[in-house]
């Protein structure tokens, strides 16, 4: 289990450190990243001089191991239009974020489990057959077109729910609904998939040959084996969560990371915007990382055959 | 996804290098599988609308006309047959500028699902037949692009070089490329074991040679299904963009910026949203139910790990 920990955690800070170089390429993408950040109606011997005051040039090389040397520190620059470091300007908004997308996932979760339980329990039938219809159209819907129908329904006709903003309960409701709908759907069919593999084990069969009560063997024989998979699907869907947060926290102006960094797009901020990528990035390879360590004692054959 | 591989390897050892995939496609028995009908019928229609745009639109799908701003679709009081959906606050044609929308995210997915599949095939039967240190390193670059949140990826390119139909199409492909790779990766690394290609190796066939002639065939199969359901993930990712302010930029009508301008004039003119709306979810479920009818048919081993 050591060796398998300290494999994955070497494996991780490769993807960040990768992350930061492909954060730090970002801004090389247009050629010139002088242009790039003054406002687009400097004067020539404006943007020169920014060019020099940044250092831009200098060898691409000298200028990787300055960014390193910052980046290892949390130092992303200042942000153009706020004036202060970016990354704390990220990091404050990370908590809205994670609120906003734990909410999401917990939503879809809660719902995803009985309903491809009771699918995969009615196989073929009618009702399995519409839930798995209701499922693929959940994952076809934009998230933020079915933000902005909710909004229309539930806040503007009938008054029930706030518009946009983060307050209590009922602020959270629709932005975590417009998120959850798509994962709920994915994993219902995965739920349903695995479940309808599992019953079909030798180890059911033994469970109810006992004479162990159906509900038993569903809940604690299927139920705890299908659940394995799903572990790990959260924790690659998590990236994927993320990003629909940044749309659905523009339609309802949640105050996290996402809309920030939208705004941060609009005006051109471009320290903001490279520390807000590495900061979701790292926080995608972090829950990975978690997902597969838990995932690795959850399922005992994993640790063993990697060592 | 990481179970992908583990499954793929269980699917391939019984791939036969005999039947093309034409063949196996048309052995499909579609009524066998209703979904699939619906799916294909949906996406036949949408791309055929698509196709016929030009021919069939009623109106200039730019052409502002502020005398006929915010009609109403046809069965609502004070629309009719002029503007069957409607016309927007510039008094543009809501099914006209729908079905020209159709065309240029059509257009971005098909392409940029295809350059992925070009560029995540090349590097996973490279990882895959050669391994080694540039295998693993192939494997990497996976990990590393699954790690971004690909649609801030998206944003934040886009934003730098700027929105076009190209960049948008160079975007995608960046985020599409993964998902063939470590398919495809997986499949050849069980299928290089397998005696065809054995046989081909010890008969001095080279490697290119293997790849293109003995591994690819056998491939076939999960790179069209793959390709479809990227294909409606690419849908959904540009309308998201688009709905942002970084889709293909104005005049060219698309669904997403139809979606994002009706946004203020929701109480007043839902119709200008709300179509754009459902456009984009019934092409990405034709989509996907086609690709799901698809891969169940084509090979029901495929199931789980796609």
């Amino acid at each position: 289990m050591a060796s398998y920990i300290i494999r994955r955690l070497v494996t991780s800070i490769f993807v960040v450190v990768g992350v930061s170089a492909v954060v730090f390429c970002l801004t090389f993408l247009s050629g010139d990243p002088a242009v790039l950040m003054m406002p687009p109606n400097s004067t020539a011997e404006e943007i020169r001089a920014f060019r020099e005051q940044q250092g831009y040039d200098d060898p691409i090389l000298v200028q990787y191991a300055r960014y390193m040397q910052r980046a290892v520190q949390g130092d992303f620059g200042d942000s153009i239009i706020h004036g202060q470091a970016a990354l704390p300007l990220i990091v404050n908004r990370l908590p809205a974020t994670l609120e906003l997308t734990v909410a999401s996932m917990i939503l879809a979760i809660c719902l995803a489990i009985p309903l491809g339980v009771f699918s995969a329990l009615r196989r073929g039938t009618i009702f399995d057959l519409g839930g798995m219809l209701v499922a693929l159209i959940g994952q076809s819907v934009p998230s933020f077109w079915l933000a902005i129908m909710m909004i229309y329904l539930f806040s503007v006709t009938w008054g029930l729910l706030p518009t946009s903003g983060r307050g209590g309960l009922t602020h959270l409701i629709l932005p975590a609904i417009a998120i959850a709908v798509g994962l709920m759907a994915l994993l219902t069919r995965l739920v349903r998939s695995t479940m309808l593999e599992v019953l079909g084990e030798d180890y059911i069969r033994t469970a109810r040959a006992k004479g162990i009560r159906e509900m038993l063997v569903v809940s604690r024989h299927a139920l705890r084996n299908a659940l394995i998979p799903l572990v790990t699907v959260i924790g690659l869907q998590f990236g994927y969560i993320l990003g629909s947060a940044v749309v659905v926290e523009t339609v309802f102006t949640w105050p996290g990371v996402g809309l920030f960094t939208i705004q941060a797009i609009t005006n051109r901020d471009y320290p903001v915007v490279q520390a807000s990528v590495f900061v979701l990035a790292t926080a995608v390879v972090m829950i990975n990382l978690i997902v597969d360590l838990v995932y690795g004692f959850l399922d005992p054959r994993i640790r063993v055959g990697t060592n | 996804m990481r179970e992908t591989i583990a499954l793929h390897s269980n699917l391939s050892k019984e791939a036969i290098p005999s039947t093309s995939l034409w063949s196996r496609f048309r052995s499909i028995r579609w009524r066998k599988s209703p979904l699939a009908l619906v799916g294909g019928t949906l996406v036949l229609v949408v791309v055929t609308l698509a196709l016929l745009a030009p021919l069939i639109a009623p109106h200039d799908p730019v052409k502002q006309s502020l005398s006929a701003a915010l009609r109403p679709p046809f069965w609502q009081s004070g629309g009719d047959l002029t503007h069957p959906l409607g016309t927007d606050q510039f008094g543009r044609d809501v099914l006209s500028r729908m079905l020209y929308g159709a065309r240029i995210s059509l257009l971005i997915a098909v392409l940029a699902a295809l350059c992925g599949a070009i560029v995540g095939v090349t590097l996973g039967l490279i990882s895959g037949y050669y391994g080694g240190w540039v295998g693993a390193l192939i494997m990497r670059l996976v990990d590393l692009n699954l790690a971004f949140p690909l649609i801030l990826l998206a944003l934040a390119i886009v934003a730098i070089l700027g929105p076009s139909t190209r960049v948008l199409i160079l975007v995608m492909t960046i985020t599409a490329w993964m998902i063939y790779a470590r398919v495809v990766r997986g499949v050849t690394l069980s299928l290089s074991t397998q005696e065809f290609v054995q046989s081909a190796r010890i008969s001095g066939a080279s490697g290119a040679r293997i790849l293109v002639r003995h591994l690819l065939p056998n491939l076939m199969a999960p790179i069209v299904v793959i390709w479809t359901l990227e294909i409606a993930r690419i849908i959904l990712l540009e309308s998201a963009l688009s709905f942002l302010g970084l889709g293909v930029p104005p005049p060219t009508p698309t669904w997403g910026r139809m979606l994002a301008e009706g946004r203020g004039y929701l109480t007043l003119a839902g119709w200008i949203s709300i179509f754009p709306g459902l456009a984009i979810m019934v092409t990405v479920l034709g989509i996907n139910l086609l690709g799901d009818g698809i891969r169940d048919l084509l090979d029901p081993r495929m199931r789980k790990s796609l």
